[in-house]
């Protein structure tokens, strides 16, 4: 049996948590035929309050749907730096959104990448995007989902008319998180 | 607009939204509601649905209303259902004694979380299931179905239709939190692969027409007000005509009937998965979203050459007693891991009549077992 893959993408309320989770786990679901399982946690508050998305992705059954640490982490939120940020495998993966998450110190052995997701966005000319921007990203530097399967899963999931401009959101996010891979430091 | 009531195709969407499809597709076109969390995706659904089929959604002053609306409805012929969560649940017992009383087929899908009372609104429990077999007064039968997964909650949400039609009376759908709002593929058969089982109508003279006739193993066919039958519907104690017969030997007949209908059935609708149960030493039972924790646990157990299994209750009523009773015989324990403080634990510690240990793992809700406590506590017994 394959390894599982855990992913989980941390926030607060508005910033399009919970639906960049649906997106990820609908695009190995139906895109790639494997198995996933999208389960998300919020508070009472309509936005503003914290939230996380949790994603499962493996090629044999999921059982156990919870994510206790995953191997990929992303934190849009400095609340959710404090709530999640201990939580992850000493192996795994953290994608932050750098004008919003300030982490002083890198834990050993975790992989770290400070991506400006809402800053691209805002680039684009609309923050909502900001959540298609990380997807982006975590695409190029996470090795969960493929390119075309996540494109294609964003595509299905988004209002018809804004196809353009979450397109163009997913491939910076994807295209910075290529050039980081690289060791690069792109400008925005 | 046929068309749009079989979604067939793959989906991925979360527990609620897939309940509501199995509604659709077992051709339920009426829904009345109140939201609540975490079933109020359940209506949500409906709300969007059911007029691109046709169908009627109405949002009620409450849950007892909702329950007698769709009582009213399925006795206008329509096929019905509702949703709801703990505090909902209880506010329906009145009606859903009505609806057990009346013997009319409906369905409520109750997405179980933290209780008693408000609890915990938007976390998992599973402490409804002795209220689903005993919450409304007096005796009558019960069928209950646990999905385990969003493709459950179609596929059960479309089978409790099939049993409430066969049967005549309300058929639980008892989610959890955990389940309905998680998210999945869901795979809709096309049409002609679903089994539906549509509504018997009366046929011969009306006036010969017994609506509660009792002599059969299953219920008289069910009338449709205006197709000119004679039919008197009421919550007392009936005759088969359906008027009050307020005796003893009527009451005998009527809830006899109730209740033997579902117990004479039983084994016809008794549903489980079973896992490596050949030479279990130890077996779990579970359901829900308990019962996902409970196959991981048998995969990793399994994989160390311990012997331990699984009965998944897919029914959770009625109970497989027969099969704990047999299993009793041979293995140490049952390990039953639910999110209560034990309810189906009572019933497989009634089954096992002593020959095995029955073990609870509790949670009182608002979180899953992970699979280690549970490895750990099966361990003990092994």
């Amino acid at each position: 049996m394959t390894e599982k893959q855990e992913i989980r993408l941390a926030g607060f309320g508005g910033q399009g948590i919970i639906l960049s989770g649906h997106i990820l786990g609908k695009a190995a679901a139906l895109f790639e035929k494997r198995n996933a399982v999208f389960t998300q946690s919020y508070g009472p508050e309509a936005r503003g309050g914290s939230c996380s998305a949790d994603v499962v992705v493996s090629d044999g059954a999921v059982h156990y749907p919870k994510v206790g640490k995953p191997h990929v982490l992303v934190l849009m939120s400095q609340g959710a730096l404090a709530t999640y940020g201990g939580k992850i495998r000493s192996d795994g993966i953290m994608l932050l959104d750098e004008d919003l998450v300030n982490l002083e110190q890198n834990a050993e052995g975790i992989t770290v990448y400070r991506v400006p997701f809402t800053r691209i966005a805002e680039g684009l000319g609309k923050r909502i995007v900001a959540n298609i921007v990380m997807l982006g990203a975590v695409t190029a530097l996470a090795g969960v989902v493929g390119y075309e399967a996540m494109k294609q899963s964003v595509l299905s999931s988004i209002p018809p008319g804004t196809e353009e401009l979450n397109l163009a959101a997913f491939q910076k996010g994807y295209d910075y998180g290529v050039a980081l891979a690289e060791g690069k430091r792109p400008a925005v | 607009m046929s068309d749009k009531d079989v979604l067939t195709g793959e989906h991925f969407i979360h527990g609620d939204a897939a309940c509501a499809e199995g509604g659709l597709a077992a051709g339920c076109r009426f829904f009345a509601g109140y939201p609540i969390t975490p079933a109020t995706e359940v209506a949500e659904r409906m709300a969007r649905r059911l007029p691109q089929v046709g169908g009627v959604y109405i949002q009620m002053e409450d849950e007892i209303a909702s329950m007698a609306a769709i009582l009213g409805a399925s006795w206008g012929g329509v096929k019905s259902m509702t949703s709801t969560s703990g505090p909902g649940f209880s506010l329906m017992m009145e009606n859903i004694g009505l609806g057990m009383m009346t013997e009319t087929p409906c369905v409520v899908v109750n997405i179980q979380r933290g209780g008693p009372s408000t609890g915990l609104p938007t976390l998992v429990g599973q402490a409804d299931v002795m209220q689903a077999r005993w919450g409304s007064h007096g005796d009558y039968g019960c069928i209950a179905l646990a999905p385990c997964s969003p493709q459950e909650c179609f596929d059960l949400t479309i089978h409790a239709f099939n049993l409430s039609e066969i049967y005549r009376q309300p058929v639980f759908v008892m989610a959890d939190e955990v389940v309905a709002h998680m998210t999945e593929r869901v795979v809709i058969p096309p049409r002609e692969k679903i089994h539906i089982v549509g509504r018997k109508k009366p046929t011969g003279n009306p006036g010969d027409y017994l609506p509660f006739d009792s002599a059969g193993p299953l219920p008289a066919p069910m009338a449709v007000a205006g197709d000119g039958f004679h039919v008197h519907v009421t919550g007392l104690t009936h005759d088969e005509r359906g008027y009050p017969v307020i005796t003893d030997v009527v009451q005998e007949r009527n809830v006899r009937h109730l209740v033997d209908k579902i117990r004479d059935n039983a084994h016809k609708i008794i549903s489980v998965e079973e896992t490596a149960l050949e030479d279990a030493d130890v077996v779990l039972i579970a359901y829900g979203c308990t019962a996902r924790v409970a196959r991981q646990v048998v995969e990793d157990l399994r994989e160390k050459g311990l012997k331990v299994g699984l009965v998944r209750l897919i029914t959770i009523w009625p109970f497989p007693s027969d099969l704990i009773r047999r299993l009793a015989d041979r293995v140490k324990a049952f390990v039953v891991p639910e999110i209560n403080y034990g309810q189906m634990a009572y019933e497989v510690e009634r089954a096992a009549a002593g020959k095995a240990e029955t073990v609870l793992f509790g949670v009182m809700g608002g979180s899953v077992h992970t699979p280690e406590e549970i490895e750990d506590l099966v361990m003990e017994y092994l």
